[in-house]
């Protein structure tokens, strides 16, 4: 599971205004103050983090828009 | 979703009569309009008796029908006669969009667009507030609910046509201790809200849309609250229309701009049949500019159009469909100030003139507005975060 990996990054990288242990995995991420940059620099830590790369289908506000989102995805493109 | 219901002959037809209206009441006052800074009542009016201001609405509900494509065309064609005009008009056109794809679930949505079919009534937004610098994801006002009712209180910086419109849809916070960007739409009928003026509109350009800032206070039923969050109403139907309706239009004021440099063109060879005038080789150019601007819109539409016809909520807010509906603004925009500049260089001093045929100055002022209203510059600084993680 990628959960614990993403909730790292997340917190290393989201610059969210709520902390990232007080958030439950499906709180909204938009909500807790993720912006579009720092989607970007969240999504390149991502990509290093788990060796892979975001397809174009991937590449969507819903994706981030949830810890458990973008473990999902994740989790998908390690399969 | 909406879907095409009007032939290319039943709306060939519609078109002539949109011309005719056009050259006849939008076109007569649009000066007037500009001037006095005026809101455009002769040609909303006309519009209303040609039942166009439920266009959007599907035929089975007792509206015309007509696609998104069809829609963009009546703006680009309003925009020909009368900037003001065609802007009001694609504004209504934006709110009555965002009622037919996400509200029509609901009975009181139902009802009302029945009612909006009917009396042809107005719809104004409200959709910034002071304070967020235009960011339209998130509010300060919140509705209040109580009893089965809900109250509210927002400041707006802008609201184009409020004291014209017959409804008002604004946006707002779910619950006072919901977030920032837990927002959802209300639609508030004219008895149900109040509205006091705290700026004029005293501007450059699109003067007859009369956008001045309000405070708004309404009450009316729960059931008025839109039953999608305003995020989905915005990715799936407000941002592309938006950027869709006003690309049209503002091809429109383009296309009637560089109509005027093809008559001042026409009439220097006429004078001087043997040598060409350098304006003949401008008008050749600033045509290609016209093309490209016109042609964006259709593939923005196409694109926009299939995305409608899947029906995946989830493509809408794919990164790349919201960079290319944002794209398709900042050209179209641009594109609008450099025909307009072009023609008015081709025309020569009568298109600098108030007061001449050839007169450009209301478009030259209405085209500084396009990059100014929802400001290019935000729309790059989102676009640069979406471009760096975007794959072809």
């Amino acid at each position: 599971m990628a959960i614990e990996k993403v909730r790292d990054i997340l917190s290393t990288h989201g610059r969210l205004t709520t902390p990232v242990d007080s958030l439950e995995d499906d709180s909204d991420l938009y909500q807790a103050g993720l912006t579009s940059l720092a989607t970007v620099g969240l999504m390149l830590a991502l990509e290093d983090e788990f060796d892979i790369e975001f397809p174009d289908s991937a590449l969507s506000r819903k994706t981030f828009g949830s810890i458990e989102a973008i473990a999902d995805t994740v989790d998908d493109l390690l399969e | 979703m909406t879907k095409q219901t009007v032939s290319e002959n039943e709306f060939s037809q519609l078109i002539k009569e949109v011309h005719s209206i056009g050259g006849e009441i939008v076109a007569p006052n649009a000066e007037d309009v500009d001037v006095k800074a005026r809101f455009p009542k002769e040609g909303i009016e006309a519009l209303k008796s040609l039942k166009l201001m439920s266009a959007y609405v599907p035929a089975e509900l007792g509206g015309m029908g007509l696609s998104l494509k069809q829609v963009s065309k009546v703006c680009e064609v309003l925009g020909g006669y009368c900037g003001s005009t065609a802007m009001v008009y694609a504004m209504h056109k934006i709110q009555v969009a965002c009622l037919v794809h996400h509200c029509l679930e609901v009975d009181y949505f139902k009802d009302y667009v029945q009612t909006l079919v009917n009396e042809q009534r107005l719809i104004a937004s409200a959709t910034t507030e002071i304070g967020k610098g235009g960011d339209l994801l998130s509010s300060f006002c919140a509705v209040e609910v109580e009893n089965g009712d809900f109250t509210l209180e927002k400041k707006a910086p802008v609201i184009s046509y409020a004291d014209y419109a017959d409804d008002l849809l604004l946006t707002a916070r779910r619950s006072p201790d919901a977030a920032k960007s837990d927002q959802v739409g209300v639609l508030v009928s004219k008895s149900q809200y109040q509205v006091e003026p705290i700026s004029d509109w005293d501007t450059l350009g699109f003067r007859g849309t009369c956008s001045s800032g309000y405070v708004v206070t309404a009450k009316a039923s729960q059931e008025q609250i839109t039953p999608v969050p305003f995020t989905e109403v915005l990715s799936q139907t407000m941002h592309p229309f938006s950027h869709i309706v006003w690309g049209s239009l503002w091809t429109g004021i383009a296309a009637s701009a560089v109509a005027k440099a093809r008559l001042f063109t026409k009439n220097a060879m006429r004078k001087n049949p043997n040598m060409p005038p350098i304006s003949s080789i401008r008008l050749a150019e600033v045509e290609t500019q016209l093309h490209t601007m016109r042609n964006n819109v259709l593939a923005a539409i196409d694109d926009y159009q299939s995305l409608l016809d899947k029906n995946d909520s989830d493509s809408f807010t794919n990164f790349g469909f919201t960079i290319r509906t944002n794209n398709l603004k900042i050209n179209s925009s641009k594109l609008l100030i450099d025909i307009v500049g072009q023609a008015m260089m081709i025309c020569g001093i009568a298109s600098y003139r108030n007061n001449h045929d050839l007169s450009l100055t209301r478009h030259i002022r209405d085209a500084y507005g396009a990059s100014l209203m929802v400001n290019n510059d935000r729309i790059i600084m989102h676009n640069s975060s979406l471009v760096v993680m975007h794959k072809e």
